[in-house]
């Protein structure tokens, strides 16, 4: 692999969501109706940690639903096998509520127009936002983030790994360049570079 | 190894990894087909055709159904009133259904082998809905999914299978399953009806059901083919039933945690009791349920790679 460039450690990763946590309270006047729901895989304990500090802040438990894209996915002709598809887990019903996707990077905004489609499957929430902790750019549909955490400069041929102490063991952000083109690069990379790296 | 064929025949050459996604897959299709909504676009533009050549109330349906759910159309070929009333031979008929552009073929047919046989023939991928007295993988599959929403895992399992072992693709593709999967399986029935040899299988003869069952976990209980009754292969469907069926005497013996299982349809009084069928123990209407939640999988499974496949290694 190539070189790495830092990006967030673990004091600024928790610093950034306690910024964002802060933000969604705010925006929303409160935690009313309100629901977040992680997109897989990083979405997911990021969600989490949200919930925990906006009970903190506003003594309430805000429901978090679990979100899985795959079946959603625009780019499953594309590709094989077929990703390991995930259950998706919403507590309640989406109908009415006020609902805060989030994800770990955004990127082409694939992800989110899926996550958006499974999202309105389930019901019609009154409102949907989106909170990411990392905007890349590079987006090939007009999507936009409500809550970011940061904002980077990257280039296509870099990835930008995320990992947390839930799914990887440590809190950490950085680019790495791709020394060379993977194998086969998918057209238009639906997963965050997170998903990429495959749960497997 | 990740699954990446694009024919189900059997169960027989799948490795345990294989079963085990196939399972794994299953469990969110079953959470969307408890929504209000079951509709999800991954299949969309794809087309399943089902070809039966015998008759089927759930599988034909389940299939259809799974398919609808993910998003796919579906044609449905039934020998009663097609071209093969006028003749039309079984490889014409395929490749009839491929020109009308179907992707995936689901095939029923009464000669053990003929989905190889279809395999081969057209470029659709093809799905063995049971062949003969040989395979019904996804029946298997769903009786295995089953079993793993129960037990979470199969190793040690005691499986009893019930009945005419001998003409059924249902224990056969059970048997090839369930020991991939590390279960112990007991088969038990008329010895008229026991396959000499399958215990090379790896599976355990017991001729006496009520031994059978006392220490089992799981009874599987086959429908008795009432039309080979007159080949004299048992004497009497009330003996049968004595000795065979699944009653309330039969399920004091057998421990109290005891699941029921039977792949429909039931011949009630027969090879079980109503009673028994209606047991609390008795998961025969969570197993139609779940045989649509593992076609889904299966059907998202192999359509990776694109319609003609060309990204399949």
């Amino acid at each position: 692999m190539g070189t790495k460039r830092l990006v967030m450690d673990e004091d600024a990763i928790r610093r950034v969501l306690y910024r964002l946590s802060h933000e969604i309270t705010e925006e929303n006047k409160g935690v009313d109706g309100l629901m977040l729901v992680g997109i897989r895989t990083r979405g997911v304990p990021l969600a989490k940690r949200l919930a925990a500090m906006i009970k903190e802040q506003e003594k309430v438990e805000l429901p978090v639903g679990i979100l899985d894209i795959t079946f959603y996915r625009d780019d499953l002709t594309l590709i094989s096998p077929q990703p390991v598809v995930r259950s998706t887990e919403i507590p309640g019903r989406v109908t009415d509520r006020k609902i805060v996707l989030v994800d770990d990077v955004l990127y082409t905004g694939r992800t989110i127009r899926a996550a958006l489609d499974a999202l309105m499957d389930l019901g019609r929430p009154r409102a949907i936002k989106l909170a990411v902790l990392i905007d890349r750019g590079h987006r090939q549909l007009p999507i936009r983030a409500d809550y970011v955490g940061k904002t980077i400069t990257t280039s296509a041929g870099e990835t930008v790994q995320v990992l947390l102490k839930e799914t990887d063991g440590e809190d950490l952000i950085y680019i790495e360049e791709m020394s060379s083109p993977k194998m086969d690069p998918p057209p238009f990379p639906c997963a965050g570079e997170a998903e990429e790296r495959g749960e497997e | 190894m990740r699954f990446s064929r694009r024919c189900l025949l059997g169960l027989e050459d799948l490795t345990a990894e294989e079963i085990e996604e196939i399972l794994e897959t299953a469990v969110p299709c079953k959470e969307i087909i408890q929504r209000e909504v079951k509709k999800l676009p991954t299949l969309r533009g794809w087309t399943v055709a089902t070809l039966f050549y015998e008759p089927s109330t759930r599988t034909r349906n389940s299939f259809e159904l799974a398919a609808k759910w993910l998003g796919a159309d579906t044609v449905n070929v039934t020998i009663a009133t097609s071209s093969v009333q006028k003749g039309e031979n079984f490889i014409d008929t395929a490749k009839t259904i491929q020109a009308l552009g179907a992707d995936f073929i689901v095939l029923r047919h009464s000669m053990a082998g003929a989905p190889w046989l279809l395999a081969r023939t057209v470029d659709c991928r093809v799905i063995n809905a049971g062949d003969g007295a040989h395979e019904h993988p996804t029946q298997a599959l769903l009786d295995l999914f089953t079993l793993k929403e129960r037990f979470s895992s199969l190793a040690g399992l005691k499986v009893v299978i019930v009945g005419d072992i001998m003409h059924s693709r249902v224990a056969k593709s059970n048997i090839y399953g369930l020991l991939k999967l590390g279960a112990t399986v007991r088969v038990t029935g008329p010895p008229s009806l026991i396959p000499p040899g399958i215990e090379r299988l790896g599976v355990q003869v017991v001729n006496d059901l009520r031994e059978a069952v006392q220490d089992a976990d799981v009874i599987n209980v086959l429908r008795i083919q009432l039309e080979r009754q007159e080949k004299g292969l048992f004497p009497s469907l009330r003996e049968y039933a004595r000795l065979y069926g699944i009653n309330r005497e039969v399920l004091r013996i057998a421990p109290r945690d005891l699941v029921i299982m039977h792949p429909g349809p039931t011949n009630l009084g027969v090879e079980i009791t109503e009673e028994a069928a209606s047991d609390p123990r008795s998961v025969i209407t969570t197993q139609v349920t779940n045989g649509v939640a593992v076609r889904m999988a299966l059907l998202y499974l192999m359509s990776g790679g694109g319609k003609s496949g060309e990204l399949l290694s």
